[in-house]
């Protein structure tokens, strides 16, 4: 098996507030491959939103190692891992992911932009980006002018547009109907299987299911996972548990 | 239609009792008492089924009669080890979706939930990773429906399936929370567990 796009090893995180130490995480492990869609469930206050914030380098664990397209991101120099959040992470949120003053092409041209790639190579890229999740027709539009699933799919155009293969993505079909959450999963999906490692984080387990794998943690601990077996054990001098 | 009926009301009641044993012997009476307590009585039983099950349990070396009637001629029984272990077994798998109603999930969490020594969080993780299993094989059978446009129908029976399971995984959720909330308020029980089961991470 190749060597994972995103692996979390050994990692703990604790916050201090006032006199008490929060154990947002403790002793999470956690390999994702290209190919592969992988959802975080647990209730809140489990530490889903911190481990994506780690596994994207917006936050550090207290111990234990991120390695993104195999580099240690406690390594890297903060230029450097700038660089890692440009050109290999991409994030989706629940909702304001899109400048509102820039048109679906230009937000998706934005990060390849701001990595010194020239504007009209950046805007055929992204015109190519939006065309495979399907609103290349919407190129031109704003934000307002489009619906909440629109604006999504813009979303993970955005995220794997150029060289990102990583797309990490928090609640994206919080603010959206039943229907169209599923075609925002849909495209999601579509786009792991054709080459990007995704990781999900969501409450619904009507989404979570259209992942290869379900991981559930709980209070920091991943206490189980459904589908088929990680493979981290074999990734890691030790394994788990 | 015989034979599924008699699996979906027999199993329960088989496990259901036996895990009611595990809190110290009891007599056929108690035992539906007991049980009608444990579930609310949204499964009433008879004491003839009750008494008809103790049979096929002792039949089964799963229990076994304790001393001598008392007055009233009535029988108590208790729980042998292989019982011990079968209940353990029972708490431990989860319920399949295809061979039992989901009403068995609802009388095994009710009496995890008022048997000691049983990890109920477990037992909730534990269903919650086998529904989540088979929402996500519905799931792929959806994606496979949608590639062989218009069959709407079939993708709609799914969507049956997949909202069903969901609505088990947030009651599970929800059972989970309350239970949680329950041990938070509840101070540290003083019922000494009857069952050899461990006890000491509870608190």
């Amino acid at each position: 098996m190749t060597a994972p796009l995103l692996l979390l090893s050994g990692v703990t995180r604790e916050h201090q507030q006032g006199d008490v130490v929060v154990h947002a995480l403790r002793g999470v492990d956690l390999a994702v491959h290209a190919g592969e869609l992988v959802a975080v469930m647990g209730p809140s206050g489990s530490g889903k939103s911190t481990l994506l914030h780690i596994a994207g380098g917006l936050d550090s664990p207290t111990t234990g190692q991120v390695f993104v397209e195999g580099r240690d991101l406690a390594q890297l120099s903060p230029a450097q891992l700038a660089a890692v959040r440009r050109r290999s992470v991409g994030y989706v949120f629940q909702d304001l992911n899109l400048l509102p003053s820039l048109s679906a092409v230009e937000n998706v041209a934005l990060p390849l932009e701001l990595d010194g790639v020239r504007g009209g190579v950046a805007r055929r890229t992204a015109r190519a980006a939006l065309d495979e999740v399907g609103v290349g027709a919407l190129a031109s539009r704003f934000p307002d002018e489009m619906s909440g699933g629109q604006q999504q799919r813009v979303a993970i155009a955005r995220a794997l547009v150029g060289p990102r293969r990583l797309l990490l993505a928090d609640e994206p079909t919080g603010a959206l109907d039943s229907s169209t959450g599923e075609e925002v999963l849909r495209v999601l999906r579509a786009r792991c299987e054709a080459g990007a490692a995704g990781v999900l984080v969501t409450h619904e387990a009507r989404h979570a299911a259209w992942a290869d794998r379900v991981v559930f943690l709980r209070d920091g601990v991943v206490v189980d996972q459904s589908g088929p077996a990680a493979g981290v054990e074999s990734l890691l001098a030790g394994g788990a548990v | 239609m015989d034979t599924e009926y008699a699996y979906s009301v027999s199993m329960p009641i088989r496990h259901g009792l036996l895990a009611l044993l595990e809190r110290g012997p009891r007599h056929g009476y108690q035992l539906r008492a007991e049980f009608d307590t444990a579930t609310g009585a949204t499964w009433p039983l008879n004491v003839g089924q009750v008494y008809s099950t103790l049979d096929r349990l002792e039949r089964d070396g799963l229990v076994e009669q304790d001393g001598s009637p008392d007055p009233d001629g009535r029988i108590a029984y208790r729980i042998t080890d292989a019982g011990r272990s079968e209940v353990r077994s029972w708490f431990g798998s989860p319920v399949s979706a295809k061979a039992a109603p989901r009403d068995e999930l609802a009388i095994k969490l009710a009496l995890a939930v008022t048997t000691p020594g049983v990890d109920v969080v477990s037992v909730v993780q534990t269903q919650r990773t086998a529904t989540m299993t088979s929402l996500q094989e519905l799931t792929r059978l959806k994606v496979r429906a949608g590639a062989d446009a218009g069959d709407l129908a079939w993708s709609l029976v799914l969507d049956s399936l997949v909202f069903r399971a969901e609505a088990e995984i947030r009651w599970l959720d929800h059972c989970e929370a309350r239970v949680a909330r329950a041990a938070a308020q509840r101070p540290v029980s003083t019922d000494a567990p009857v069952s050899p089961a461990p006890t000491a991470a509870r608190r």
